[in-house]
């Protein structure tokens, strides 16, 4: 029973994410919205690790923790991009060499 | 645990770790001398293990590869078979000529922008190794996200407002696609609890949850591949990044998500389609087609030609799930890989002519000089590939895609790849016409800088070896369809 409120929450929070995404033209709004639905996902494979065995299955948690480093990533990426437009924004040389910042965000 | 294990072990670690390593050296140490040379060295090198996981495949056929000794669906697989051996063939060829070129471009005194290509662009090259090497659906996804991340940094190593806003819409379109493709996952995991390509046919039946995990994962990898509808971002982003990182992008980068269609609907989830669906993409494919040209067709910038060619070269792929049969499963391998290296070629040479120049107009291409010359008869002849000409390799791949249409009784895909070909043919000529002396002569003859004789010669050498596809179609067709899943069409 429990299980089924947990599956809803996930689609209900990865309905409000897919809203939010189509739905805002703001490159930061576009990346909250993504990071809900991507949340939405992550609750959904806990929820199966949880319902297909007792313990939960170690598969699906191993998922999500790698799913976590991937979206802390690209996120990080994305907020990069967010800080070179608003560097770039300012007067001339107060950039500072913004592709390097990107290039070690990555690498 | 044969000799044969041994070498796919030793072999696969170097693909995937030599160019991580070559990305960790120019970062850590950044002497002008390693940017220069090191990526070009170990892709030699990379040759040699290729020619040995060549030689195992002609042996010993389609191979899986239990990483640690753990055997799926715990441990994690590779996997080799004739598609996967000929996207590492692509990617290494297109590497190797990337890597020539950028080692003149990289020379002296580089700038930001080029330092960050002499260490992003090798974290790509490592995760295409490992994306067709993967075998199984979140290791996929894991090096799916590594090939994403890296190639949104390239685009971004372009100065300018136009870049930035290129990389971000590429982002948050790669951003959805990686969601939904998640999502499948955990939907594919639910039903079956296996993520093993080879598990999963036996674990999934069809079941209206597996349909979603099928239409997700599709929808989520056509964002990446930039197929028909959501090709929106590809024509800005690939013409916004500098010119080698346009190459590997063009060439290497969406055919991962292209790639991952056709290996899925035709492996793991081949129960789950029907014959109408398998239509339906190959429409998608041919809207592609005709889309993309016609675009191609009024671009005023060099680059943006080039980019709206590929979104039109990307749809001949989807084109092999209505055929389904091992002559257009041929004809697909052999169109990603011509495309492939025409496509690095292009990109290079229109790097060269915005170095000599520093004009990417159109009309602005003219034979000033020697290399000019050079540089121009690599674009004819990578433009007579696109267009699939005899004898290039885009002819042979075409003439099994019509052979598979005819056999199958389709006659209006035959028309698709027929009108592609000729919108090819079109955009090329308009791209030439200019640089065989009928436009106005040149204002500024004088108005050059050299280009270096590897920055001339990469992109001539990977124009001439789809001339050599083209006359080797027969010999390397065999191993192209080893392990095809496709038995008993044809």
């Amino acid at each position: 029973m429990s299980l089924w409120a947990y599956c809803a929450t996930a689609a209900g929070l990865f309905a409000i994410g897919l809203y939010g995404l189509l739905a805002y033209s703001d490159f930061i709004q576009r990346l909250l919205a993504a990071n809900i639905m991507v949340s939405a996902v992550f609750l959904y494979l806990i929820v199966t690790a949880a319902s297909t065995a007792t313990p939960p299955h170690p598969v699906p948690q191993a998922m999500v923790l790698t799913g976590i480093v991937v979206a802390v990533s690209v996120t990080a990426l994305a907020l990069v991009l967010v800080l070179v437009r608003c560097l770039r924004a300012l007067p001339d040389d107060a950039a500072p060499r913004p592709q390097d910042t990107a290039g070690s965000a990555d690498g | 645990m044969g000799d044969g294990a041994a070498t796919l072990a030793v072999a696969a670690t170097a693909l995937v770790f030599g160019p991580l390593l070559v990305a960790l050296i120019v970062f850590v140490v950044p002497w002008p001398a390693l940017r220069e040379r090191l990526a070009l060295l170990v892709s030699i090198a990379l040759l040699g293990a290729l020619g040995t996981l060549s030689s195992e495949l002609m042996t010993g056929g389609a191979a899986r590869l239990a990483l640690g000794a753990r055997a799926a669906p715990l441990g994690i697989e590779l996997a080799l078979d004739g598609l996967s051996l000929a996207m590492l063939w692509m990617t290494a060829l297109v590497a190797l000529a990337v890597n020539a070129w950028a080692a003149d471009w990289l020379r002296g005194a580089a700038n930001a922008s080029q330092r960050g290509f002499g260490v992003i662009w090798p974290v790509l090259w490592s995760a295409l190794n490992a994306l067709f090497l993967a075998a199984d659906l979140f290791n996929v996804y894991v090096t799916l996200e590594i090939v994403t991340l890296a190639a949104v940094a390239l685009v971004v190593l372009t100065r300018g407002r136009a870049a930035l806003q290129a990389a971000m819409r590429y982002l948050v379109f790669a951003l959805a696609g990686s969601i939904l493709y998640l999502l499948g996952v955990a939907l594919v995991y639910a039903a079956s609890g296996v993520l093993t390509f080879a598990l999963l046919p036996a674990a999934l039946p069809p079941s209206p949850a597996a349909s979603l995990a099928l239409l997700v994962i599709t929808a989520g990898l056509a964002m990446k591949a930039a197929l028909f509808p959501v090709h929106g971002w590809l024509p800005a982003a690939h013409a916004a990044a500098p010119s080698p990182a346009s190459a590997v992008l063009s060439a290497l980068v969406v055919k991962a998500g292209a790639y991952l269609i056709l290996r899925l609907w035709l492996g793991p989830f081949d129960a789950l389609w029907s014959q109408a669906l398998a239509q339906g993409m190959g429409a998608v494919g041919a809207a592609g087609i005709v889309y993309g040209s016609v675009q191609a067709l009024r671009q005023q910038h060099i680059k943006r030609v080039i980019a709206y060619s590929t979104v039109a070269q990307l749809g001949y792929l989807p084109l092999l799930l209505p055929l389904a049969s091992i002559a257009a499963w041929q004809g697909t391998v052999y169109h990603a890989l011509n495309h492939g290296l025409a496509k690095a070629a292009l990109f290079l040479a229109a790097g060269n002519l915005l170095h000599m120049h520093g004009d990417g107009r159109v009309h602005a291409l003219r034979i000033a000089d020697r290399q000019g010359a050079l540089n121009v008869a690599a674009i004819a002849i990578a433009g007579v590939s696109l267009a699939g000409l005899p004898p290039s390799g885009g002819f042979v791949a075409k003439w099994w895609l019509l052979e598979a249409a005819f056999a199958t009784g389709q006659w209006w895909w035959a028309i698709v790849i027929v009108a592609g070909g000729l919108l090819a043919a079109a955009y090329m000529v308009r791209l030439l016409h200019p640089a065989l002396g009928h436009g106005a002569p040149h204002a500024d003859a004088t108005a050059h800088a050299s280009a270096g004789a590897l920055m001339l010669w990469a992109p001539f050498a990977l124009a001439m070896l789809t001339l050599v596809l083209g006359s080797c179609g027969n010999w390397l067709a065999p191993y192209i369809a080893i392990g095809a899943p496709l038995p008993g069409h044809g």
